[in-house]
Parts: C-alpha cells; structure tokens; sequence
C-alpha cells in the first residue's frame, strides 16, 4: 500500500471512530536511511534502516493529542487511531487549536536521485576508501551517508500531499598529532560526492593545524570557514527566527528592525535542494526570506504560531512543534554577488600552507591585519536565549591571521559571544561569493554559507583554561 | 511467531550469509510525553515503535541492519543486509576483531515499578502540570512550563552464541520551569532540573518531586533574578549543587572513560578522550574524595538495566577510586581491543540503532560533609545550582557552564542571589580542586545524552551531592 493510500487509511479511520467531528492530520514516511563511518583510517560502524512511520494529530470535542506508530497494519493503524483519539478525549482543552491546512496544491520539489534514495552499502564504502587514501596516511575518521525519505500527508480537511526526497552527505576529518583538519559536503546526488577530493582537503588543513600555539583570550577578528557560519545559522534559526520564541519573547528578532549588518540576507529554501514540499501540517515549503539586507523581514510559523501572531504559516511545522516551535532548516546566508577582492596565492606561508583550501577564503583572509581563521565550531550551547549569547569552542583548525597572511596553527579557544550582535550592523566586513552546502546531523536539514570575515569575535578562554 | 522467534531468525540468517557472530534486538517501546504553558496543556503526545535491529560481523568488520517488520521474511531479509554491509566494510578494513567472553544465559529482568506510569490517567497528569504551570504564571513567570515523560521498553535480545534476554525497563519523570523576561535577557529557575528528574521507576518517582509545592517559590526567583547583581569574574571558591555536580560529571568523567572514544571511533564527530589507556590505574584524575563508579544495578536509577545491548550483566565497577582512574566503559569489542576483559556499557537507542558505548549510572560516592557544612566552612566563595547551559572539548577538558542561579557565600553564610553564574575549567585539574563533598547523594537522570551517528539519545544515570572547588574561574560573560 503507498503512502497516500496509508494515510487516506488513517483519515478514514479517524472519521470512523472518532465521528464526523473529529479533525486529524496525518503523515506517513517510509525512509531508507544509510550511513557508513569510519575511524583511524577503517570502516567501523555500517548501518542502514528501511523504516516506515505514521504520525497523527487529532482535535475532538475542543481537546488534541498526537501519536506516532511503525505498525502499518490494518490493526497497527486501528489502534494508533483509537488511543490518540483516547488520549485527546481525556486530554484539557486546547484554547490554542489552529484548525487544519485547507487543500492547496503541494509546490514542485526538484527531482529525486534514485541512484542516491537506493544506494548500495558499496557506493558509499568506495567513497570512504577514497577519502581515507587520499588523505596521504594521516589517521581519518568520518561517515558518507545517504537518505531517501517518500512521504504522504493527508487531512480531514481534504488536504492531500505527496512528495520525496533524497540526500546524501560526506564529512571526515584527517589527523596529524592530534591536529585535525575537516571537509564536510551536503549534495543531493551521491555522485557529486569526490570522497578523494573531501579527504584531500581535510589532509591539507590537518597538516596545516600541527604545531600549533596557544593564544592569550581576548576580542579578534576574525574570518569564519563555511562549517563554523553553519553554526550561527543553526543557533539563529532555532532560537531567533522561531515563532514560538518570538511570541513567547524569548526571540531577540524584531521583524523591520535593522538587526544585521546589511550584507547580511538570510532565505529559508528547502526546495533549494531535495526536500519534502510539505511541512507537518501539510502547509506548502517555500522560501522564506528571514533577513534582507540586515534588515529582520519574518520568522518561521506553523499553524499555531502563525494564527497567535496574526500571520500565515510559513511551511515551518515539525513534529513536536508544539513545545519546540516551527523551525527554519535550510537556511542560506547569501553569499557576496562579486565575492571580495581575489588573493590567490598570498594567504599562506610556510607550515600554515593548506589551512586555505579556496579562494574566497583566501581573500577575505587577505584583507585582515590581525585575526583569526576558524574552521569550525564545536559545542555550542546558549547562556540566555534572548541576547543569543553562546559559548562553544573551535575545532579542526584555528590560525593565526597577520598581515593578510596565514602564519601559523592556534590552539582551541572557548568563545563566548552574542551571535546577534557578532552579525551586527557594521560588523561584517566581507563574505564569499560561494554558499557551501553543510550537512546537519539529521537528513533534511542543512544549513549552506560562505566564508565570512567579522570584525570581532570574544574568545573566553585557552586551550588550558 | 514470538520476538524470540524473529530475532533468532534474523541471527540465523546472518550466519548463513557469511557472518561468523550475530546478534539481534527485538524493541517494543512505547512513549507518552505532555507538556504545559502557562495553565494550559501544550502537546500530549503517545508513540509506539517496535522493530529489529541486527548486527553482523563478518572477518574484522561489522554491518547492521533494522526493520520495522517482524515476520520471519522480513527478520531473515534484515539477517542477510547485515551481513551483506558488513561485507562493505571489509573494502576498507581495520584490525581483527575480537569480543570479550560473555556467559551465554536465558534471563528475564525487569525495573522496579510500584505505580504504572502509563496507567495513570491522562487527566490526573495533565491536571499536576496545569495546575504548576498555572500556579507559577500567578507568581510572576512570564513562561511557566512544565513536563513529563515516560517509556515503557520491552526487550529481546539473541546471539549466536546462545544468549536469550528479556527485559521490561519503564522510565519516567517531570519538571517544571519559570522563566521571568526582561529587557534583553531572560532569567530561568526550575524544579527539581530544568525538564526534569528522571529514573527507571514508576510514577511514583513524579509524585515524589511534588511539583506543585514548588511552583511558586521558583516563579519568584525567577523574577528576582533579573534585578540580582550579576556573578562577579575572577577565581573564588565554587560550591555546586548535587544537580549541576551531576552534569559535571557527565561532560567531564563519564564522556572521558567511555573506551569508544579513548580508541578514536568518535573521534571525527563526539570526540577523544584526554585519556591515555597506558594510564590506566596510575592517572591521578582528582582528589582523594573523588570516587566514581560505574553502576547499571542501582535500584531507579536512570542508567540501569539487567543486561546491556551486547547481553552482558549488569556490573558495578570502579572508574575512579580514591583519586585515581582504574575503569573504563566498555563494550565487548572495544574492550579485546584495549587489552580488557570486561564490556557491559553497550546500549542502542531503540531497534533502528546500533549499540554503542553508553554511559550507565556513573557517579560520585557520597562524602563525609552535609551542604550546609560546606557553606560554613567557605570564607569567600559561590555557590552555583540546577544547570542553565554545557559545553565541553572535543577531548573533554575545556568546560564552562552556566548555572540558573548563585548565591554568594561570604563568612560561612549564604547572601545575596547572583544571575548569569557560569564557571569554566580543565577537567582534571577541576576535580583535583575538590576538598569537600557531601553525603546527600541523588541519583541523577539525564534523558537527552547524544552520541553516535546516526544520532542516539542515552538515558543516564548520575549519582551526585554538593561539592566545593578551590579556586574556580567564575563569571564568565560575553
């Protein structure tokens, strides 16, 4: 039986038991989902799952609840149904009750890869091999993985969806005397992963990461790599430019406030790559400018936020949304239209060379007098959600910037900053022309970025305290 | 067809495609979670998920594959995939494979549980959370939340080499939080931890916390928090509350002695370890007063089971003892290779992962002191409780945290409430810091430990009670 046809089931059955009345909202996933690791240097751990899901909210007599089963029997179904519309019959009222998506046609997804959705655990093995032999003998360890999802949403409103997606995702680091060095790839075909080129770049930062000094705490500035800006927008995304926090004011955003610097363009797109064309509500994905030229446009909405805040769904459901809140989970910072000034070839000297493996990079580090290069970030976690003040650490490559020129490996630094106020009016001073693609540690997210040169960073603390 | 039944056939099938070892799972969990805003009920969700999951390994290298089907096809297919990835691992191979001995037994455990958890009825849970919620919003919090969850877990577990468990584990808990909102920051207070206190018990655990009766004092701190001074910065002495001692130890002891990462398979995603195996048993991790195990038969504690994931009994071992490290936690093939006889701290977060190294309940002895001795021996100090924010190294040595609230000690008493306190430290050099520690020990629940890849959220276990620093780096702030 499809999806579509599990899910008419499961609205059928809700319409059955639950009487005329009752409103219920259903999703049904069937997902293979793949992921081969490795450390030092060998396949390690090698998984894949063929797993089928059902989601369902119901809202009877003013009450709602929500339930999940794996059981896509006639029973399974059965009973799914009948302790969820239970659970909402004993359940308080729900003053807060949005009402169901009407029918609207689902937009266009771009199409799916069926040689990724349906990969062989020998594909992604062979793109492991050759990340590991490119690394020229340094110790590796990471994943390729490939996800397929099919999904089909359905609602006692009429409302029918369909959609699939298929991603797949590499990230490794390469090790030299405990200094690592990353690459980290989200595509949405597993052929355009180059498991040679992933690791040969990570080998290039990890010899570039050795000997590395430790720096006194203090304000830098600093250039962010790709995989460390995925981390502002990730952190942004989830306690800033959500809903449920901004209605809660818990949300520093203020939408027609210039927030940012005006290089700063912030667009929600999960059709920009494969991605389910609906969300768990069955309310149509679209892109969503969050920020535009520095200035905050909108946050992300479901249902109940969107009808508390006066406004319309933006498509950002998730299962769970009730307590957490609509998210945003593709975000892109718009990369630079020119890109800065191109410095090929003066980035780097000495035992530094490697630690810029692009130009954009190279440029924005070109243009700096004292500062920092970061590669990535790690641990973030945040000390009060409505300033956004994070603390975190670098990882898998830190160097120190003067003159233009990388000259030699730091050690890890802690950070404590607020990230609003890093992106701040005035306080980017350059991005990339290239967005990069990073994977999130779920499929379906992703969050894509350009290097970015800020003007000022706070490091907390040292590698020893 | 039994879940016995489905896993052995998955085993079988396995070993007829090649594997020399297999072992399978059978998982049939059902969860119930219901949140609450501010008087009224937020979201109420129930799930059910049964699947199998079996692991294959095949020469040096493993496969797994999981199924939500049961039938003997469907168990026999997922046997044959196993192998088949595990056959793909061997293109790009590491070092022989090992497991250490494991008695081969036919067992039933099951977790204390005195009042059924989900037999409770929905109304009786959701009227305790509305009525927090509502009483904390009456006294001053701009978001009163509160929560509870519970699963109910039954187990099957067969391998090749004869094992055949069983086991029931029902876990559940709750807490409630107050946030106060002011001008470009908020201010949090919780009870008994922020999203709660957790344990392999009944509801009775939830019905021990008596929400309710602290509803209104943490609404008040809440707000008093945004007018307290802040945390001054510079070095003093620290006390910590047993919960965020828990957390401490956690990030900084139980994520340090798991082998996994000591051996480097974590190492591009959760890390390494600042542990060096050639120490083991010689390491001066802290002071003498440090004393920590590793203990899955405490009796509700959230980390415990009668088996682990590989079938290994539930053992309780040193990890530190008098100051020294001597233990680790192991899983059947990490430890062969470490040179170890021992495993017993694999678990999989349900039947679509692969069992991993997972901390169980791994915490502190009780010491000689009470807090309240602490505070009267302190001349200058801070004391710090219930955990705000964590974040910790790669290897585990660099942390900050940051605490919901502090009050200063000054004399030998407790003075004024302190807002922001955050604290920051290398691991070892933390617990050598450690000059008093109390016999109030509480065993600590964390539900939300993530590791591995694809992600696995652990239940843990953290016995803990006050302790005092010397020296700390406080007040960190952006």
């Amino acid at each position: 039986m499809s999806e579509l046809e599990l899910a008419g089931q499961v609205i059928e059955l809700v319409r059955r038991l639950g009487g005329p009345a009752a409103q219920a909202e259903t999703v049904v996933t069937r997902a293979d989902l793949a992921l081969t690791r490795f450390a030092n240097s060998a396949i390690h751990q090698n998984v894949a799952e063929s797993t089928v899901g059902v989601r369902l909210r119901v809202h009877v007599d003013g009450r709602t609840a929500a339930g999940s089963g794996s059981v896509v029997t006639t029973e399974g179904l059965r009973a799914l149904v009948e302790r969820t519309l239970a659970a909402a019959r004993l359940c308080p009222p729900d003053p807060g009750w949005p009402g169901l998506a009407p029918p609207t046609p689902a937009p266009a997804a771009p199409p799916v890869d069926e040689a990724t959705a349906f990969a062989e655990p020998d594909q992604r093995a062979d793109r492991v091999g050759a990340f590991v032999a490119a690394a020229g003998g340094l110790t590796t360890a990471g994943y390729c993985r490939t996800a397929h999802r099919s999904s089909a949403f359905a609602n006692s409103a009429g409302h029918t969806a369909y959609g699939r997606s298929a991603e797949a995702a590499m990230d490794g680091i390469a090790r030299r005397d405990g200094a690592d060095g990353v690459a980290r790839r989200c595509v949405d075909r597993l052929s355009d992963l180059d498991g040679a080129e992933l690791g040969a770049h990570a080998a290039a930062k990890a010899q570039a990461a050795a000997d590395p000094v430790e720096l006194p705490p203090g304000r830098y500035e600093v250039v962010f790599e790709p995989a460390a800006v995925a981390d502002l927008l990730q952190n942004l995304s989830w306690f800033g430019f959500n809903g449920k926090r901004y209605a809660e004011r818990q949300s520093f955003a203020e939408p027609g406030a210039a927030q940012f610097d005006r290089q700063v363009t912030l667009v929600d797109d999960p059709l920009g790559a494969s991605g389910l064309p609906f969300d768990a509500e069955g309310t149509g994905r679209r892109a969503v400018t969050l920020v535009e030229a520095g200035i905050t446009r909108a946050v992300a909405h479901d249902r109940r936020t969107a009808a508390e805040a006066g406004a319309e769904s933006t498509g950002h459901a998730i299962a769970g949304g009730a307590t957490w809140g609509p998210m945003a989970r593709n975000l892109r910072l718009s990369p630079a239209v020119a890109g800065p000034a191109s410095a090929v070839g003066r980035s780097t000297t000495g035992a530094a060379a490697g630690a810029v493996v692009d130009t954009d990079t190279a440029a924005l580090v070109a243009g700096v007098r004292r500062g920092l290069l970061v590669t990535d970030l790690w641990y973030t976690r945040v000390l009060d959600p409505k300033s956004l003040v994070v603390t975190g650490l670098t990882r898998n490559g830190v160097w120190l910037i003067e003159d233009g020129t990388v000259v030699r490996a730091v050690r890890d630094l802690r950070f404590t900053e607020s990230y609003p106020r890093a992106l701040g009016p005035g306080a980017v001073l350059g991005l990339g022309s290239r967005a990069v693609r990073q994977p999130d540690r779920v499929d379906g997210a992703w969050w894509a970025a350009p290097s970015v040169r800020l003007a000022s960073w706070h490091f907390t603390g040292g590698a020893s305290g | 067809m039994t879940e016995f039944d489905a896993a052995a056939a998955a085993v079988q099938a396995a070993l007829d495609a090649g594997a020399r070892y297999a072992d399978a799972r059978v998982m049939h969990r059902r969860y119930e979670s219901m949140t609450a805003r501010n008087g009224d009920v937020e979201e109420l969700t129930q799930d059910e998920s049964i699947g199998l999951g079996v692991r294959a390994l095949v020469g040096a290298s493993w496969g797994f594959h999981a199924v939500p089907d049961l039938s003997d096809a469907a168990a026999r297919d997922a046997g044959r995939r196993a192998t088949r990835t595990a056959m793909a691992s061997a293109r790009v191979p590491g070092p022989p494979v090992d497991l250490v001995a494991v008695e081969a037994v036919a067992a039933s455990w099951a977790s204390g549980c005195q009042i059924d958890p989900l037999g409770v009825p929905l109304s009786d849970k959701g009227d305790l959370l509305v009525g927090a919620t509502r009483t904390m919003a009456e006294h001053g919090a701009d978001l009163a939340e509160g929560l509870y969850q519970i699963w109910d877990t039954a187990k099957w577990f067969v391998s090749s080499e004869g094992h055949r468990i069983d086991q029931r584990i029902r876990e559940c808990g709750g807490g409630i939080s107050a946030t106060s909102i002011g001008d470009g920051e908020t201010q949090r207070r919780s009870w008994p931890s922020y999203r709660g206190q957790y344990g392999t018990t009944g509801w009775e655990l939830v019905e021990s916390l008596d929400l309710a009766a602290h509803a209104a004092q943490i609404a008040e701190e809440s707000r008093a928090l945004l007018t307290a001074p802040p945390c001054p910065a510079g070095e003093t002495d620290l006390i910590l509350g047993g919960e965020q001692l828990a957390l401490q130890i956690h990030e900084s002891v139980g994520h340090a002695i798991e082998l996994d990462r000591i051996l480097g398979w974590e190492a591009a995603f959760a890390g390494t370890s600042w542990l060096d195996l050639a120490q083991l048993g010689s390491l001066r991790y802290g002071s003498e007063l440090m004393n920590i195990t590793i203990d899955p038969t405490i009796p509700g504690a959230l980390g415990s089971f009668g088996f682990d994931d590989e079938g290994s009994p539930a053992v309780k071992r040193d990890a530190v003892r008098d100051g020294r490290w001597v233990g680790v936690l192991a899983g059947r093939d990490s430890a062969a290779m470490a040179g170890l006889d021992y495993g017993g701290s694999v678990r999989a977060d349900g039947w679509a992962r692969l069992p991993m190294v997972r901390m169980t309940n791994v915490g502190l002895e009780p010491g000689p002191h009470t807090l309240e001795e602490i505070i009267a021996a302190t001349d200058d100090g801070v004391l710090m409780d219930l955990n705000r924010s964590w974040s910790i190294d790669d290897k585990r040595l660099n942390f900050q945290f940051g605490c919901e609230v502090g009050w200063e000690i000054k004399k030998g008493r407790r003075g004024r409430m302190l807002r922001n306190p955050t604290y920051t430290g290398i691991g070892p050099l933390f617990w050598r810091s450690m000059d008093m520690l109390s016999g109030e020990t509480v065993p600590w629940g964390t539900p939300n430990c993530g590791k591995g890849q694809p992600g696995q959220i652990g239940h843990t276990g953290h016995p803990a009670a006050p302790a005092r620093f010397r020296n700390v780096r406080v007040g960190v702030s952006a």
